[in-house]
């Protein structure tokens, strides 16, 4: 039996669901960010899944999916900065107490 | 027979990990968890013939960013202790938005008719992948490489300690 699109697809849909309830329930603003990953790796499944099954004479699904994976270096890069900074200034990373500018 | 179980051992260990990732309450084993996630996935790009990607995925996410994870949670350890409550208070309202949207997207994508071809890929995808980033891509690259060089200068203007 040959695994089609469909299967890939399922798989990359609870990879990212698992993705958004990371990000919905941590406190840790570093779980947060690996909740986000997880999404982005979610959707490089997908691109390289539609790359593979749909037009598999072009790349271009490889090619986004290589775009988003430096995409994402750079948004783990900045925002672990962020949360550095945040962690001198206020010392803690737990977001729901990072509330300086909610009144 | 082989391609269905490759694919079914290549799933769970990318998703029994990345349950460990959003639940565990111990930080560092959420971490390391992201490892065998990230390498299920290169599993899972080699058996849709992306060799390149899977290459580039060990050494970005599976070397670098759990690496760089890692550091800014030994860093910030006043947070990071394994007494500290890790989930907010909205557990029943994410699970219910996952579940939700992981139904939906499941029924969509079981109903809709894709228009898949039967072509194969080039044999070697390196070439192909950079001679599309050098000639139909250029600017996607081009621009890409500001943006890694603006989040570098970035990443190191905030984490920097201000005298």
């Amino acid at each position: 039996m040959q695994v089609g699109l469909t299967s890939y697809l399922i798989v990359a849909a609870l990879l990212f669901c698992l993705g958004l309830y990371g990000v919905l329930t941590r406190r840790n603003a570093v779980a947060i960010l690996m909740g986000i990953e997880l999404m982005l790796n979610a959707a490089n499944i997908n691109l390289v899944a539609f790359n593979r099954f749909v037009a598999p004479a072009a790349v271009a699904g490889q090619v986004f999916a290589l775009v988003i994976i430096t995409l994402a270096a750079c948004e783990a890069a900045v925002g672990l900065a962020l949360v550095m900074a945040a962690y001198r200034s206020l010392e803690t990373i737990q977001v729901d107490e990072i509330n300086l500018m909610k009144w | 027979m082989g391609e269905l179980a490759a694919f079914m051992i290549l799933s769970l260990v990318t998703l029994i990990p990345a349950v460990v990732v959003v639940t565990s309450s111990n930080i560092v084993r959420a971490a390391l968890s992201l490892v065998p996630t990230f390498l299920g996935v290169t599993g899972l790009y080699v058996m849709l013939q992306a060799e390149f990607v899977a290459g580039i995925q060990v050494l970005i996410y599976a070397g670098a960013i759990t690496v760089l994870i890692l550091f800014v949670i030994m860093l910030t350890e006043g947070g990071t202790g394994v007494r500290t409550r890790q989930l907010n208070d909205q557990v029943p309202l994410g699970a219910m938005a996952a579940v939700w949207l992981a139904f939906v997207l499941i029924v969509i994508f079981t109903r809709t008719g894709w228009p898949t071809a039967a072509g194969v890929l080039p044999a070697y995808n390196v070439v192909a992948v950079g001679n599309a980033f050098l000639s139909d891509y250029v600017l996607i690259f081009e621009v890409t490489s500001v943006v890694l060089l603006v989040s570098l200068v970035g990443a190191i203007v905030i984490a920097r300690r201000e005298d």
